[in-house]
């Protein structure tokens, strides 16, 4: 397949995956500004998001100090910030348009279509933000469901899968920095910490009702960096994630992919053996910068094995 | 307009030709609503199926539907079998004209064209003299633009052997009638089209270097900004061969490779869609960005097939018309079976004198014009036009020709709410391989403005489908 193509592949699927992400972190503070609840938890919350995301800067150069109302539209539907949802189906729409002959037809058209109602909701004056990511996640099932249902198990649909996990990988990652101060050791003893930042933190990541079939008891900082972490069977968990980019990409191996391969797989391996106990013990937040970095140098190194225009070896 | 033109549908005001006869009773019984319903129906869906082209210039949203439209345009088979007959015959001489120039130049030395018209042309490529292609085909996929005048008789307005496109529409039209209505195509027996992709890429595969067993053919594209983006991108899925941008490709040891996740993959055949002048920054335009640096080095060393061959231009530009029909008697020796609309070149001192005398009833062109730009229509144009185009003519007579303004046929068209005659075209696509092939059809042009005789797309055209009844 052409190393262009395959490069398309993998941004298209990023893009979705990232609308979905940033439309679930929206929901989750959405709902929270819905409740009775202190206004200024809510704005730590949104900041510490912002933040996670490399957001802050535009954000404040365009809006000044946290309100809620203006970060979800900023984060949703602002045409001139790169990182909004509008700008990622956008992203994603034109990425598949280039490669449009290796979609199969559905999966175009439910980017497109996409792409299309994005393009119409967003001129409408008074949008409903709660209404707007619903649909958003919505159309990411849809993407996903598509792209599982009829495409080849071929080499284009295992780098759309490497760019879907990459892409949640680094997002459940960014979201657990953003709560890294619940999470901390020592959490556990003190208050009981704010079921609304909880519900938020777990919502965002689709592990709310998970949470409580896997335990059956109150939500413990612990417990909950478990599951988001080390749970294979947690569909956003970093292990999750990672194990998925490893399997995918031992799926395109090429000639000069080995280090690649043996890096990904070696995150896979780190968190399949790893136990809370150490992680926490390290200090969540060094844990997640590191696992930020890796991911980061995997993803450059993807590009350079496969994506980039290579030497002509 | 000089006479009444042609309808299509109905013999006389009611009266539906044979063939038209059954689609007329139905569409008389059709509600206006569920017309325009049906209508609207067909512009949602091309815009979910992103069946548009990119319109240059504009930023955002810069992607436009070609107006469909729902009436078809029917040929009954015994027209059909004519002008498949016809267009074989033409693209075969063409072809054999195109090896001819590049090679001995009998039909120079015969007399029959004269040799400054062909050897001055910007569109002759000196670099092919002497190239050998395989099976000596050069134009592998033809677009020829047939009219139909008031007589009824079938006329060729101008063939496109560089990169004639089109064709997409052509199936998607099919593929949406079939979708409104269903019912038409069971009351009557319309020629399939969709087997096109698989003729073409039979084509191409039959046209590979000699010695490839498995020929690799990849579709070039100038990417998703150009304005026939669309088509490319459907073809190359539908033959399921790789779309591939200049980028992607590079030549090392005068062969063609593609750069893949897997490492260089061996090229073969390349159907190309960017003009010569883009191909090979190393010969033609330095500065392109779309083609290959030393392509034409592959090209050369008989590497490499390039769909359609380099210079093609040559036989299709507007000064080398006229003389196709004694291209078709000198290298087959039969007489035409489609005819020219006459035509006269200002280059002749005899044939200016007469155009400059009646400029307000002709239609006046560039030569090297394309897509309805840069041409007078008489009738149509003001006093200031038809002087500023005698001016353009006087000072530089050798690149116009001129026609009569012909009353192309014309269909009922579903055009503001309502069924109104407009004027149409056709453009067969005619494939030269180990065989010459053409799907039964075509693509209708309708010029949708009413009286308007410009069918182009890129001005207010817009497309039919074409049915060529079996029976």
């Amino acid at each position: 397949m052409l190393s262009r193509t395959a490069d398309h592949l993998y941004w298209m699927s990023r893009y979705i995956e990232r609308a979905e992400s940033l439309a679930r972190l929206v929901d989750a503070h959405y709902r929270m500004s819905l409740l009775p609840h202190s206004p200024e938890d809510l704005a730590e919350s949104l900041r510490a998001t912002v933040k996670a995301l490399n957001m802050e800067q535009d954000y404040t150069k365009r809006h000044g100090h946290i309100e809620p109302k203006a970060v979800f539209e900023f984060i949703s539907l602002d045409r001139d910030h790169s990182g909004s949802i509008f700008s990622c189906l956008r992203s994603a729409r034109e990425n598949a348009r280039a490669v449009r002959g290796s979609l199969t037809s559905e999966l175009w058209e439910t980017l497109n279509s996409t792409w299309l109602d994005a393009r119409a909701q967003s001129t409408r004056r008074s949008l409903d933000i709660g209404h707007f990511v619903e649909w958003v996640k919505e159309r990411s099932h849809l993407t996903r469901g598509v792209t599982i249902g009829t495409m080849m198990r071929d080499e284009a649909f295992h780098f759309t899968r490497i760019g879907t996990f990459l892409e949640r990988a680094d997002s459940t990652a960014r979201i657990l920095t953003a709560h890294q101060s619940d999470l901390m050791p020592g959490a556990d003893a003190g208050a009981v910490p704010d079921p609304y930042q909880w519900s938020v933190l777990l919502r965002a990541l689709s592990a709310f009702e998970v949470y409580r079939r896997v335990y059956r008891d109150v939500i413990t900082p612990s417990r909950v960096a478990e599951l988001l972490i080390l749970r294979d069977d947690m569909p956003r968990s970093l292990l999750r994630c990672c194990k998925e980019v490893y399997g995918n990409l031992k799926s395109v191996a090429n000639e000069q992919s080995a280090e690649t391969l043996r890096r990904a797989g070696e995150m896979h391996a780190m968190l399949h053996f790893a136990r809370m106990e150490e992680l926490l013990s390290l200090g969540l937040p060094r844990f997640l910068q590191q696992f930020l970095a890796k991911l980061n140098d995997i993803g450059h190194r993807i590009a350079s094995d496969f994506l980039g225009s290579q030497a002509e070896a | 307009m000089p006479n009444t033109p042609y309808n299509e549908m109905f013999f006389k005001e009611g009266t539906g030709r044979a063939h038209y006869q059954r689609y007329a009773e139905w569409l008389g019984q059709q509600p206006v609503d569920r017309l325009a319903q049906k209508r609207a129906e067909a512009d949602a869906l091309f815009h979910r199926v992103g069946i548009t082209f990119a319109v240059y210039g504009q930023e955002e949203g810069s992607e436009r539907l070609i107006p469909f439209d729902i009436v078809p345009r029917v040929l009954p088979r015994e027209e059909w079998i004519q002008l498949e007959t016809g267009l074989k015959q033409r693209v075969r001489a063409l072809n054999s004209f195109i090896h001819d120039i590049y090679h001995d130049q009998q039909i120079l030395k015969a007399g029959v064209i004269p040799a400054e018209q062909v050897l001055c042309n910007s569109q002759y490529r000196p670099e092919m003299q002497g190239v050998d292609v395989p099976g000596g085909i050069y134009a592998h996929i033809a677009g020829i633009d047939i009219v139909r005048d008031d007589a009824g008789e079938f006329k060729v307005l101008e063939d496109n052997l560089r990169v004639p496109s089109g064709v997409s529409y052509m199936l998607e039209n099919r593929k949406m009638m079939m979708r409104l209505f269903p019912e038409l195509f069971s009351s009557h027996r319309v020629a399939p089209v969709d087997h096109y992709p698989d003729v073409l890429l039979d084509n191409l595969r039959s046209v590979a270097p000699t010695g490839v067993a498995d020929p690799t053919v990849v579709l070039l594209t100038a990417g998703a900004h150009n304005s026939a983006y669309f088509e490319h991108a459907f073809l190359a899925q539908q033959m399921g061969i790789e779309l591939v941008e200049g980028q992607d490709l590079f030549v090392r040891d005068e062969a063609l490779f593609m750069r893949t996740t897997q490492g260089p993959q061996r090229v073969d055949v390349i159907y190309r869609r960017i003009d010569d002048d883009f191909l090979d920054p190393l010969v033609f335009r330095p500065d392109s960005m779309l083609g290959v640096p030393g392509l034409l080095t592959a090209y050369r060393a008989g590497h490499l097939t390039i769909a359609n061959a380099i210079g093609t231009g040559v036989a299709d530009d507007k000064s080398i018309y006229p003389y196709v029909p004694e291209m078709i008697r000198f290298y087959l020796g039969q007489s035409p079976i489609i005819g020219n609309v006459h035509t006269w070149m200002l280059r002749k001192p005899e044939d200016r004198d007469y155009v400059l005398a009646h400029l307000p009833e002709l239609v006046v062109k560039e030569v090297h014009g394309a897509g309805g730009y840069g041409m007078l229509i008489g009738p149509a144009a003001s006093q200031a036009e038809i002087e500023n185009f005698r001016r353009r003519i006087i000072a530089s007579p050798e690149r116009y020709i001129a026609q009569p303004t012909l009353a192309l046929s014309t269909c009922p068209t579903f055009a503001d709410a309502a069924l109104a005659p407009r004027h149409i075209d056709l453009r067969p696509f005619v494939l030269s391989g180990s065989d010459v092939t053409i799907v039964p059809g075509g693509l209708t042009r309708v010029a949708l403005l009413a009286g308007s005789l410009v069918v182009n797309s890129s001005q207010g055209g817009g497309t039919k489908d074409t049915w060529v009844l079996e029976s």
